[in-house]
């Protein structure tokens, strides 16, 4: 039976729910093998255990303590020549697209990026040019590897207990940059913007009063969003943009609140399953989109949806 | 210094975009502009040769040279003459027909080998282009140049060899720093890009393009290793429901979504 290759990635200890989509996506191709290069694994390990996963390689080393994406690749490479994998399987962050790509380098094998979908014959379906075209695509050399999407796929519960195995690899110093210091993100217990299944967003539309579009996010336990106009006006962080230049997101369920809907904007979000608007301009183009569009001022109807939701 | 841009000319952002029968991007039937995002590496670049400059210009005198490097379509050339406007100093196109339909492996392996022959202390990327949007390309540089890779940056500063850099990652805002030689990638908010004057657009009509082929280059072509076996448009979505707001929208936007089992 063919094997394959996820690499669970961590945020601050913690594994995201994508790597169990990862697993869910493995198992149709074959069994699938979890491997963890980090500096703290015992505290991941126990994290695996509600997904599909037969075994668990461990890469234990301080280069992966940092910013490492070099010594990742490097170590994955020595774990493909051991394991001889069917595929590859890695989460599309910005973080797991280099390593991918330097993964890709380094063995010599196609790649694959932001899939949102992957077939036991390892064919894998994109969705390109702002979510306009589906697209199927596969790897005529080497190993594929893909990188996909989070909230792609349900994720299958497992119940098997994986083997674990250590595996001491070798690394070339190749990570010549190191990082001097770590502000850590305040989380203030808001999801991940691309990991989130429910995400709002703000625009032009809150005039930079964004406290509505965050009660109603923490109410759905949302992560929130904005359009450029917002970043660009200093509203809200450049690093909660959604749209063609900033992040992409595939929720379950989006909430568009004074977002006009322009191409750039809708690039990084009309693959969501169920998009939600709230604009004043009843032509505003977001609403081609929509699945409930609310033609209204969000500062009324917000409101008036928090309290529905608070009256339950 | 030797700073190495890399720049790529893609279909106008506010185009619509299809696939071609062969499965590739319709290049043909869309305006081709300069990678937006590829204005913020030439801009970073100016910066820093400026922020490093006798006379606080880039350009002769500086003691530093930003080259553009491009590969694509020969009419590629019309991208990269903004770039030079702005006040790059010249240019290296690599262009042959057997390099159409070239994936990021193929198109880092080409990359790759330019800068090397060009004895670069810098490369400045923008995070991705608006088309294929993979973002792999810095880190394929990296990897296959065996340089530093300091990628998304919101801030950089040089200062003796030594680059440094802010970012915003899902870790936090982190700082890096790396010896020279690096491969640098630049997020839109780290500067405003200058918009050419009549004065560099003039300029730019005398500066250097140099165009190679793979054979120039001293290299094979290495065909693509992903391949698009099918494409479709994606089915519109189907018209969901308006209303108009009459006071009592919040409450109905609520019972959509309890409808749909989303709260």
């Amino acid at each position: 039976m063919s094997n394959v290759l996820i690499l669970v990635d961590h945020i601050g200890g913690v594994v995201p729910r994508a790597v169990g989509e990862l697993a869910t996506f493995g198992k149709r191709i074959g069994s699938v093998t979890a491997v963890i290069c980090s500096s703290e694994s015992a505290s991941l390990i126990p994290q695996l255990s509600s997904f599909s996963i037969d075994k668990v390689i461990v890469c234990e080393g301080v280069e992966f303590e940092k910013y490492s994406v070099g010594a990742t690749a490097q170590a994955l490479q020595q774990v493909v020549a051991k394991e001889s994998p069917r595929a590859v399987l890695i989460t599309s962050s910005a973080r797991g697209k280099e390593i991918a790509g330097r993964l890709a380098v380094r063995c010599d094998f196609g790649l694959i990026t932001d899939a949102i979908d992957v077939s036991a014959e390892v064919i894998a379906t994109q969705s390109v040019f702002g979510g306009s075209t589906t697209v199927h695509s596969s790897i005529s050399h080497g190993v594929p590897i893909v990188t996909l999407r989070s909230n792609s796929v349900d994720v299958q519960i497992g119940n098997t207990a994986p083997v674990i195995e250590n595996l001491s690899v070798s690394y070339d110093g190749v990570d010549k940059a190191v990082v001097t210091s770590l502000e850590p993100a305040v989380k203030g217990g808001r999801p991940e913007l691309t990991e989130a299944s429910i995400v709002v967003s703000g625009g032009r539309g809150t005039d930079g009063n964004f406290a509505p579009v965050e009660e109603i996010a923490d109410l759905l336990g949302a992560a929130v969003g904005a359009s450029r106009a917002a970043t660009d006006a200093g509203w809200y962080p450049h690093s909660n943009q959604v749209g063609q230049t900033g992040k992409t997101v595939s929720p379950q369920l989006y909430v568009a609140c004074g977002i006009s809907g322009a191409i750039q904007h809708r690039a990084g979000m009309q693959t969501s399953k169920t998009i939600v608007a709230i604009n004043k301009d009843s032509d505003a183009p977001i609403f081609d989109v929509t699945d409930f569009g609310v033609v209204g001022d969000l500062f009324a109807v917000l409101p008036q949806a928090i309290g529905a939701l608070k009256a339950d | 210094m030797k700073i190495a841009v890399c720049v790529k000319q893609v279909p106008d952002s506010w185009a619509e975009k299809k696939m071609g029968a062969d499965g590739l991007l319709d290049r043909a039937s869309v305006d081709s502009v300069l990678n937006d995002l590829d204005e913020y590496a030439v801009e970073e670049a100016l910066k820093l040769v400026e922020a490093h400059s006798p006379t606080n210009e880039a350009g002769e005198g500086s003691g530093h040279t930003i080259t553009l490097i491009c590969m694509g379509p020969e009419k590629a050339t019309e991208a990269v003459r903004k770039a030079l406007s702005m006040g790059a100093d010249d240019a290296i196109v690599i262009t042959d027909p057997a390099l159409a339909g070239s994936d990021a492996l193929a198109t880092s392996r080409v990359l790759a080998k330019a800068i090397k022959d060009g004895g670069f202390d810098l490369v400045i990327c923008g995070t991705e282009s608006t088309d294929a949007r993979m973002s792999v390309i810095p880190a394929m540089l990296a990897e296959r140049l065996g340089f530093a890779q300091l990628t998304f940056a919101g801030s950089l500063k040089l200062e003796g060899s030594n680059i440094s850099i802010a970012r915003q990652t899902e870790f936090g805002v982190e700082q890096m720093s790396a010896p020279m030689p690096a491969v640098i990638s630049v997020v839109e908010k780290i500067n405003e890009p200058r918009y050419p004057s009549f004065k560099g657009i003039m300029a730019a009509k005398k500066k250097t393009i140099t165009t190679k082929s793979l054979a120039d280059l001293g290299i094979d072509a290495q065909s693509a290793w992903s391949k698009v076996n099918d494409s479709a448009l994606r089915p519109p979505r189907g018209a969901g429901v308006k209303i108009v707001d009459e006071g009592e929208a919040g409450k109905k936007l609520v019972e959509f979504l309890r409808e749909r089992k989303l709260v």
